[in-house]
Parts: C-alpha cells; structure tokens; sequence
C-alpha cells in the first residue's frame, strides 16, 4: 500500500561526474511544455524510448524491467528504475545521486500531500518522532530543493516542508522559503517547525519579511505545564520558547497552526490542554489534533506512548467543543472516523498523505469509507479495538 | 530506551518557581474561588491556597500542574506566560484605544409619557425651554467629531427624542457632511410617534431605534403611563412595523425593573419571545429612578433583584433548551469578558469607567455630562458629573476636567478597596456616577454597594451554571462566542 520514494536506480548514463547529484523533472514522451534542462522523457516501453529520441529529448528516464537498450546516437542521459515506480508521471521531480544511482522522489505533481524534508537534524527529540533525527551535516538537502522549487508546478495548491527542524539553518532555510514566494506564490506554503527558533526576535522578523501570501508554521503543543511539553520533546525550556515563538509570530500577523500529536502522555490531558489553547491562543489560524504514526520512535516507545483511540474520544471531543466555541478553526487527523464520538465527525479529515494511508478489511463494508482518513501503512500500524464498519 | 529521559529531568526546582498575581475568595468551608491576572477562574481548597502561596508545590504533584496552567506559577527564568498574560490583557484593556465612541444627544425634555421611574422628563408643551436648538446640536457635534476615536456613535435621547424630530434630521445630516469617522445613529424612542416619515428616515440613514418594553400590557402601562393608557400598544406595534421596514437587527427593546416586574419574569420574558425577538436585556432597578432611600435599602433591593434575575436566567436556558435560541444580554456581556479577551467597553462596566471616556452626554440646554445618569443626578441639584457647556467647552476641556479625571482616577477597580483583590476585577467595572449617587463618593464602600453585590451574585451565578450544568453551560458557552 505505501508508495516507494526513494530507490536505486538499476541504470544511469550521461551524467557527469564534476556534479554529485542532480535534480530531474519527468515530460511526457509527446509533452508540448517548454523544455527545461532538467527535463526528462518519461518512457514505459521501447516504442516511448524511439519516439522519444525522435522527439530529440535529450534526457530520459525509463521504467521497466529487464535492462534498457538505446540506439548508438542517443549521447544524452538515461535513468532507468524498475517498474515498481510506474507510479511515476508528468511533472514530477526526482533526486538523483550520479555514483549511488539512488534516487527520492521529490515532488508528485498529481499528490495533495506533497513535502521537502529540510534536514534530518533537530533540537528536539520527540519520543514519538516518525523521522528521528540525525545530526549529520545534510545542507546538501536545501540546495536540491532550491533547485527543485523551479519545476514544480506552480498550480501545486500545497506544499509542506518538513524535517528535522526546519530552521536548523534558519538564514538558508528561510532563503528557500523566499524562493518559494517567487516561484509559487499561489501555493499553500507549510512548514512544520517546533518553533522555538521563533523565540528570537531576528528569526521571526525575517520569516515576516518573507511575505509569501499563504505560509504557515505548524508547531506543535504537548500540554499546557511546561514539564510536560518538555518531557515529550525531550528538550527542558521548549514549551517557553514554543509558546513565546507562536506569540512572536501572531504579534507580526503571521499564520500558525498548532499540532497535538495524540498518544498516552498527551491524550489524557487533551481536553485540558484544548481548554488551555482555547483561552490563551485563540488567535492561531488552525488547531490539528493528530492521531499517532506508529513508526520511527513511536515504535521503540510503544509501551510508553500507546493508547486506543476509544479510550479518549471524549476528552477529544470536549477539547473540540472548547477550540470550536472559541471560533478556533478545528481538524482531527490520522483517526478514522468509527473511533471517534459522531460529535467530532464534521472535524475528522482525510488527512493521512496518499502515499502511506491504507485500510482494513473491515472497513469495506464502512458506509463512511470515503469521508475517511483510513489509517496509515508506514511503520507498525496498530489498530485500535473500536474499528468497526458503520453502517446506517 | 536509555537515550529518552524521563519525566523528572524535565521538572524545574521548586526553588526557581515564583508566584504570578492572582485574586482569590472563599466560597465555602474548604473551597476558594481563583483568579489569575486575566480573570481565568480555577477552584483550589484550603490546603492547595497555602501550599500554592508558601510555593510550597514542585512540578509532578497536581497542584503545580493545576497552578501552571492557570498562570499562577512560573518559573521565574521563564518568559512565555508572562508574555501571554501581557498579550492577554492588552486585548482586554484596548477598548480604551477608542476614547468617547458614544455621543448622547438630549433633543428634546419634552415627552408625551409619565414615566414614575423617570427624573428627567417634563411633559411642557414649551418648545423653547425644553428642546435643544440647532446652535447647540452643531456645538455638540464639534465635540463629538474632536473625540480621537474612529467611529463614533450618536444616540438620540429625551425626553421622546420625535418630539423634536426635525433637529435629529438636521443632526444626521450635518454629522454626514462631515468627513473623518465612520458614524452610527440610534434614536431612543417610545415609538409612540413612530410613523412612516421616521421609518422612512431610519432606513435612509441607517438609524437603529431603540425602544422600551417592560413586559405584558398591564405591567409595561403601570410602568409607563401616557395619555390613553397605550403605550404598552403602540410600543408592540412600533416594534413590529420597524422590523418589518428596517429589518429584524434594527430595532432593539430594553426592560426596565420595577418593583411591580419582581414577581413577573417569565411572562416579560415571553413578551420579548412572543415579539420575535432575540433576546432580553434583565436590567437591574435604576437607583435614579427610584427614591434612594437607605444603604440597608439598596442592599436588601440587590438580593430581591438578584432572586430575579436568576429566575428570568434560568427561563432563558429553558427556551434554548427547547430549541429557540434566546440571549439574556448582560449575561451575555459578562460571559464574553470570563471566557474571551475580546475587548468589551460597555459604558456601565468597564476600568477606567466609562463616564467621558465612553461617552459624552449633550443635554437639550447645552450642558455636557459623564453620563446620563450624571444628567439625571443634575436634574435633582447634584453637578457633579457636569463637565461643562458646550459654548464654552471642547472636547479636551471636558475630557481633561478635574471633575472627570477625579471621578475616573478615584474609582479604577485595578486599585481601589475591595476591588483590586476580588476575584471577579477583571470582568467587572467602575461605577462612579452610582456609588456618588448612592454614596456620596465615586469610588464607595463595596460592601455597601448594591452594584457590587449584583456583580458577584451574577457571575457566581454564571460560574456555578458553567461548572455544574453541562448542557447550560454550552448555552452560555455559545454566546459568549464570537
């Protein structure tokens, strides 16, 4: 069910060697767009390869199995990866490593959820992070997607950016952003930042000078008492900064989200710290109240961290009650809709990216199946005990 | 795992927490009613106060979790909830960035009704003595386009302000010449002369009327007489007509309490309904109206009123609970203080007080006050809350009168007696026309006041429906909303 993104390439010619890797774009073979140096003919079948080379695409990607033979005047370069990856199409933009042949998909034009990991280092450790963090000098990363943010198409209607913590190297980082204020000034911009850089002023004043029309911080809140928050991240004085950080950010009239990732340590005190979030902050843009991804740390800490959804839908659903009589905008995500109390239904979205969300087989008899964010495929999926069909 | 740390790392020593400032009060044998710096209330017992107060708390022991996230307790290296409180209460207090948005224009001291609760009105058919002139609504005007706020408000009162209709005309028309501020109009009428002319004219300037209405036809025609025992009448029918021509949100109605209403709640209630409207305003007995007797008085009226209010509440929740949703507009007001930041001004209950600062009162001769009530304390020989004329006078004038910054600096709940440590301060006001004229002195002995004892017997009240009944307390919840 989950989407491969990243492999290696059984083939690769052309490339050369005084560049460690590059960024490509795939056409359609008969693709009339104006061609762009990092365009790639998408070929499926040898007769895509010929009339690509009729075409004089200069550049091919092939999917298919078995090696790839090209006719002695192509001089041009070629990737081929296996048919695993025929979901590949128009539009979208890989990562492409010249000596490892490894390759990630970087963007999917066709996908609603697409995001650019920034950097694999953070400094928070969250016990329950799904991508944990690495403190390895990955700068490479946001060149690539500075070289990436021209090929995507600028009717993209969102994209994310996620880490790590984004603003690591917050002067690059926020270069990248002002890049994506150039080039897609239509798209919903999310960054997903624990938001304690924002505790410094200069960082904040520069985010604001951004002036991307529709940018916005993601940050998640743990709890209303410090310890708490802090225990969660694993970082003592997060929860002042976090919070003095989304202060900052309002007080310059900049869009924030905030994000509470549901799980034994923060479930049972969602009502209260919903309530907290209602009369302290009710000028945030959007609060997301976010099942577990049970993988990465997740998985290690299971036993601290895992507890069936039915076991806290009433708290969640009084924390709803209290951010929605706040005019707060509200979501639940990552929960299917037969664990929840009905009452917090018009919130549940189909929020899980299309890459990893799944179902079980109970769920075929589900009237609701298709107003459902299912469950996700990553990690060690664990199922809650209230899954059921609904039916009316 | 061993690379996670646990719980405890991550507490801070009691010896780095300090104390935020809160309110507190005793409401029962073990019980205190708690209030941080914004008016957030939690309830502590006997026991949790003083650990809390000796800081004799450490994280991971309830209490401290509890107090944290009320903003009680800090760590004293720690910035956020400071700041948050600081933010808080800058959105609480930033009605005061809009100096004097109400402009009361006394037409006219004419009226064809006998109110007994009324002082001000004369029934004189002596246009010269009792209407303002058009030299002095031009001067009233001056004034009130010289308040720096943006957007003002003009509010025609009586007397019966159509007694004097052609100035209110001239008013509107000369305040819509002038550029600069966006401008609402009110006229505070009878609607006993209210007719198609008037309606007409609202519509063209978008004029909101504002009516009275004491409850049924007998109550209401106690309460209100005029020649032909009617009013009660020609109020419904102007009522009726106004939301037909102007629209439902262009007429709005006000109750008043009279000794007669106390035992006749639910049926003035259901007058309100019955007329289609959206809610009731319970306003308390105005004690310029009535004869104020003794201090023992005030207090025994506050609990009868209390006692009243209560049951007209509860009605209220009864309706939405049927289905209609129905407002009781102080409760409302109030609720929208205790459970938002959002910054409510209203004149009556607001520190600084609103008297001058909310608004200004223009009387048919000339004179300016505080208040309208202020207006009423002159009309029996008591000028202190007159700041001046309006051909003498200009807005700074009257703003930066000894009279007005004395009645305002001596009354601020933030730091008077009694007030500043209640634990209902941040959503309550400072009432320094009422307790000069019940008291003799703008600030008042609170425990004497029967403005305090309304205040804290409605938002106990309010506080005990939000924490015991679930399903009024979403009622109350929702119109607080925004």
């Amino acid at each position: 069910m989950t989407l491969p993104l990243y492999g290696t390439a059984s083939q690769s010619a052309g490339f050369s060697s005084d560049k460690a890797r590059s960024v490509l774009r795939l056409r359609s073979v008969d693709s009339a767009a104006e061609r762009h140096v990092a365009d790639f003919a998408l070929a499926r079948t040898p007769a895509d390869i010929r009339r690509a080379i009729e075409a004089d695409w200069p550049s091919i990607l092939v999917v298919s199995d078995g090696s790839t033979d090209l006719p002695g005047q192509f001089t041009g370069q070629l990737v081929a990866v296996s048919p695993k990856y025929d979901y590949l199409a128009d539009g979208d933009v890989i990562g492409f490593d010249h000596v490892s042949r490894k390759f990630r998909t970087l963007y999917r034009r066709n996908s609603a959820h697409n995001s650019f990991l920034v950097t694999e280092r953070c400094n928070n450790y969250c016990l329950m992070c799904s991508q944990p963090p690495k403190d390895v000098d990955d700068r490479w990363i946001l060149s690539e997607i500075k070289e990436s943010l021209p090929l995507v198409d600028p009717a993209t209607r969102g994209l994310t950016f996620t880490g790590g913590e984004t603003l690591s190297d917050w002067e690059d980082f926020i270069a990248v952003l002002k890049e994506c204020r150039d080039w897609l000034p239509e798209t919903a911009i999310q960054v997903l930042t624990n938001g304690r850089a924002f505790a410094d002023s200069r960082i904040v004043d520069a985010w604001k000078e951004i002036g991307h029309p529709n940018l916005m911080a993601a940050i998640p809140v743990y709890s209303a008492v410090d310890h708490v928050h802090d225990h969660v991240v694993q970082a003592k004085g997060a929860f002042d900064e976090t919070i003095l950080g989304i202060l900052k950010l309002k007080d310059r009239g900049q869009r924030v989200e905030i994000r509470v990732v549901l799980h034994a340590l923060t479930a049972p005190i969602i009502e209260d710290t919903g309530r907290w979030l209602a009369r302290n902050v009710p000028f945030v843009d959007h609060v997301a109240l976010m099942g577990l991804e049970n993988t990465g740390f997740a998985i290690a800490n299971d036993a601290m961290l895992w507890m069936d959804p039915v076991d806290y839908g009433d708290g969640l659903a009084r924390a709803v009650d209290y951010l929605s009589a706040a005019g707060i905008n509200v979501s639940v995500y990552n929960l299917p809709k037969c664990v929840l109390p009905k009452s917090v239904w018009p919130h549940a979205l189909q929020s899980i990216s299309d890459w990893k969300n799944g179902f079980v087989e109970e769920c075929d008899g589900c009237d609701e199946k298709n107003a459902c964010s299912g469950f996700f495929t990553t990690g060690r999926p664990r199922f809650s005990r209230g899954i059921r069909a609904i039916t009316s | 795992m061993a690379r996670f740390l646990s719980p405890e790392t991550f507490r801070t020593a009691t010896e780095d927490l300090s104390l935020l400032p809160f309110n507190f009060e005793r409401t029962g044998a073990n019980q205190y009613l708690v209030a941080n710096m914004v008016g957030d209330f939690i309830r502590l017992t006997e026991d949790e106060l003083s650990r809390l107060v000796d800081l004799r708390v450490r994280p991971g022991d309830g209490l401290y979790e509890k107090a944290y996230a009320a903003h009680l307790v800090s760590g004293a290296n720690q910035k956020a909830q400071r700041q948050l409180l600081a933010a808080r209460l800058r959105s609480r207090m930033s009605f005061l960035q809009q100096s004097t948005p109400l402009h009361i224009f006394v037409v006219t001291l004419r009226c064809e009704h006998s109110c007994p609760y009324c002082q001000v009105s004369r029934q004189s058919t002596d246009r010269s003595r009792f209407d303002m002139s058009e030299e002095t609504a031009m001067r009233a005007l001056d004034i009130a386009f010289a308040s720096p706020t943006s957007r003002i408000k003009i509010e025609f009162q009586g007397g019966e302000p159509l007694l004097n209709f052609p100035l209110i005309r001239k008013i509107v028309a000369a305040a819509k010449q002038r550029s600069g501020k966006k401008l609402d109009f009110v006229i505070a009428s009878n609607l006993a002369l209210l007719d198609d002319a008037v309606l007409e004219f609202c519509k063209e300037n978008n004029v909101l009327l504002s009516t009275s209405l004491d409850g049924p036809a007998d109550l209401h025609n106690k309460n209100r007489p005029r020649p032909g025992a009617n009013s009660h009448e020609l109020a419904v029918a102007g009522i009726r007509r106004a939301r037909e021509v102007l629209g439902p949100d262009w007429v709005g109605a006000l109750m008043t309490t009279t000794e007669a209403s106390l035992d006749r709640v639910d049926e003035i209630i259901d007058e309100y309904l019955q007329l289609g409207l959206d809610g009731i305003f319970l306003r308390p007995l105005s004690p310029f109206g009535f004869a104020i007797k003794t201090k023992q008085f005030a207090k025994y009226d506050a609990q009868k009123w209390l006692a009243f209010y209560e049951r007209g509440l509860r009605r209220v929740l009864e309706i939405n609970r049927q289905g209609t949703p129905f407002r009781e507009f102080y409760a409302t007001l109030l609720l929208t203080r205790m459970l938002s930041d959002r910054p409510i001004g209203y004149v009556d209950l607001r520190s600084p007080a609103g008297a001058g600062l909310g608004a200004l009162v223009y009387n048919y001769d000339g004179s300016v006050f505080a208040s309208d009530e202020g207006r009423m304390l002159a009309e029996t020989g008591d000028d202190a809350f007159r700041l001046g004329h309006v051909e003498r006078d200009s807005y700074n004038s009257l703003i930066l009168s000894d009279k007005l910054i004395g009645a305002i600096s001596s009354s601020l709940t933030q730091c008077a007696p009694e007030c500043s440590t209640c634990v209902y301060e941040s959503h309550c006001g400072a009432d320094p026309v009422y307790h000069h004229a019940t008291q003799g002195d703008a600030l008042g002995i609170k425990p004497l006041s029967a403005f305090c004892a309304r205040q804290k017997g409605i938002m106990g009240l309010l506080l005990d429906i939000l924490e015991n009944s679930p399903e009024d307390a979403a009622i109350l919840r929702r119109w607080a909303a925004a």
